[in-house]
């Protein structure tokens, strides 16, 4: 069942270039979709770390905070003339930090994470504020290093979308190949069964979170850097683009269910639609109707398909209790 | 001690005599801010400072709070009724909070005007708009069609849908098109003052319109973001970005050429002109009253509409040759 699910997804992305192809041709060169897939990297990075805290059952709205935070001391850093691998190593540590205290208050307290991450959400921009009273760090003030490393070509495609294609590769590595990735799945699949097999249900959690902060963090840094401008408001309202994606890349929003490749690809359809609309000639009015239409019939779909539940084994001794 | 008593009688009586000949001869003008130590406000103080000079018998009081807050703003006024001062020209924390100080100081005879940031009509004799819808309006175009002697296409990238400011400039705007032959507007899209949207919308209008010769982004935000999308598709030079933008987050793309120029208000101005204004309604050289034209000195004349708001000028133009001078005010 999960394997037709993203076959569908792969139909609809392709269903949904044609249309556009139609309108706009230029749009399918491969140069253009490679610029398409690098615009994209931010949301394909961040909804793989939401889809880790997902899974487990929990939801992370802090991230586009988390990255703008990371984003902003990654470029009074480079102000600070620090060299650029001692900011990219400490803006995971920092985005890392930052989601474990998400993870240390839901594992904890036991607080609902919605609650934990809403309220951290608005403390991490709140930090932002402090620290620069508000300014924006601008082109002009960050170094020419600092810029260029997201945009430097290899091998046909910028650095941006190598690091993309490293998280993807490394992600899903991780939930196939390792006990801690294992476990996300069976913590939100059900929590109950899962602490019998001996897995820590908090700790996941915690891990999760921290997954996602890390890579919060990494992204803040690549937005900062690419966007060339860094102040308190930047990536606001993107938690909402990172959990559509997760939506439509089919990842359970009850947690326990969904696929690294489900992931890449409900990010990759939003990042094609946001991409083709201000080509395709459509009405600005139109736009947020038709990104809303597209994760309500995602998550219509994900509905229908969730019927099948957890078999009953041992029948027998079920009757005879 | 003897020798001490009579010196400090003697700097208390020169001081007093000293202060008296002051209120004699110069006015004293307040310059009172949202804060102190804005660069925006320090610039508008070089304004009134040039003012003073320039009227020769002026003496200008710079303060404000030290943080945007109108009781700061109230406790500042009330002390600058007690030195009686001559005028007031304030730039309010507060819309309607300010209005009782401030009509206490009209009542003692000190003249009272708003500049940048008003306060409501009760409370002040005039209110300075750095600039008007109209003038913004024709600003922005004018700017990329400077650029454009032979014509050409442009686009514009706005706020929000929903963005009065933005949708008003726009308006206006579209009213003068007729003035500028060649130059044809071939879209309008709307970044949502997101960086990331807004550079993605400069890209599909770079994508859409291959002939694009200008891309006009009336906010701050978006005109950042269309000079970097300009500069990452390798067009700088082809695609001229302008509009409104903040001299301290612009330089950088004027210097690699990616925008020609853009606009905003010149606080410089803005504080010459308020000066010039609160001295001239102090000396009775003009009244506050609808209709009236007060002169401004170099910056011309302002005239009073119905609620007694006047429009500087067109915003200031900021290019190459002074951004440098600019970036670091504000």
């Amino acid at each position: 069942m999960l394997k037709s699910r993203e076959t569908i997804l792969a139909l609809a992305i392709l269903a949904l270039l044609a249309v556009i192809a139609a309108r706009f041709p230029a749009f399918v060169l491969p140069a253009n979709l490679a610029a398409v897939f690098t615009d994209t990297s931010p949301l394909i990075i961040l909804a793989l770390g939401q889809m880790a805290v997902i899974l487990t059952k929990c939801i992370d709205l802090s991230v586009a905070a988390n990255l703008a935070l990371c984003g902003m001391i990654a470029a009074m850093m480079n102000g600070a003339a620090v060299p650029l691998p001692v900011i990219l190593l400490a803006v995971l540590a920092l985005g890392a930090a930052l989601g474990a205290v998400n993870g240390m208050l839901v594992w904890k307290l036991g607080i609902p994470s919605i609650v934990v991450t809403l309220g951290t959400m608005t403390i991490y921009r709140g930090v932002i504020f402090l620290l620069t009273d508000g300014k924006w760090i601008n082109a002009h003030q960050m170094s020419e290093g600092f810029k260029a490393f997201p945009r430097a070509q290899f091998l046909g495609l910028p650095v941006m979308a190598w690091i993309a294609l490293a998280v993807v590769a490394g992600f899903a590595l991780f939930v196939s190949r390792t006990p801690l990735g294992r476990a996300l799945f069976a913590v939100g699949g059900n929590p109950h069964a899962a602490v019998y097999t001996g897995i820590h249900v908090g700790k996941t959690q915690f891990w999760a979170f921290t997954l996602s902060g890390a890579l919060a963090g990494l992204t803040g840094y690549l937005w900062v850097a690419r966007y060339a401008v860094a102040y308190v408001d930047i990536a606001g309202g993107f938690e909402l683009d990172v959990v559509a994606a997760c939506v439509i890349g089919g990842i359970a929003i009850a947690g326990g269910a969904g696929s690294v490749a489900g992931c890449v690809m409900g990010a990759l359809f939003l990042g094609i639609v946001k991409n083709a609309l201000p080509v395709v000639g459509i009405s600005p009015f139109w736009q947020m109707a038709i990104s809303g239409s597209a994760i309500l019939i995602a998550i219509a779909f994900n509905a229908r398909h969730q019927g099948a539940k957890g078999r009953i084994i041992l029948k027998h001794a079920e009757v005879r209790a | 001690m003897s020798i001490l008593k009579k010196a400090l009688t003697t700097a208390a009586l020169a001081s007093i005599l000293m202060a008296g000949a002051a209120q004699a001869e110069t006015k004293r003008i307040a310059l009172v801010v949202k804060a102190l130590g804005i660069g925006f406000f320090e610039a508008a103080n070089k304004g009134a400072e040039e003012a003073a000079k320039e009227l020769g018998d002026v003496e200008i009081i710079y303060t404000g709070p030290t943080d945007t807050t109108a009781e700061g703003q109230i406790e500042v006024i009330n002390s600058l009724i007690a030195q009686k001062v001559d005028a007031i020209a304030i730039s309010a924390n507060d819309t309607d909070a300010l209005v009782p100080t401030l009509k206490k100081a009209m009542d003692r005879g000190i003249t009272v005007i708003s500049w940048d940031s008003g306060v409501a009509k009760e409370g002040r004799q005039m209110h300075l708009n750095p600039s008007s819808s109209a003038l913004i309006g024709n600003t922005i175009i004018k700017l990329a069609a400077d650029h454009l002697p032979e014509g050409g296409e442009v686009a514009v990238l706005s706020a929000t849908t929903t963005s009065t400011n933005q949708n008003t400039w726009i308006e206006e705007m579209n009213k003068v098109m007729g003035n500028y032959p060649g130059i044809t507007v071939v879209g309008t899209v709307y970044g949502d003052d997101l960086a990331d949207k807004s550079y993605r919308e400069a890209q599909g209008l770079m994508q859409t319109y291959p002939n694009l010769k200008a891309i006009i982004a009336p906010t701050s935000v978006g005109i950042v973001a269309a000079a970097q999308a300009v500069t990452d598709a390798g067009k700088v030079g082809q695609v001229n970005v302008t509009g409104l933008g903040l001299p301290s987050e612009m330089a950088g793309h004027v210097k690699s050429g990616a925008s020609k120029s853009f606009a905003i208000w010149n606080p410089i101005d803005l504080g010459y002109a308020a000066t010039m204004i609160a001295y001239n309604l102090n000396t009775g050289k003009a009244t506050a009253e609808p209709g009236a034209e007060i002169p401004m000195g170099r910056m011309g004349s302002a005239k009073l509409d119905e609620n007694g708001e006047a429009a500087m000028a067109d915003p200031f133009t900021y290019d190459a040759s002074n951004i440098d001078q600019f970036s670091s005010i504000f």
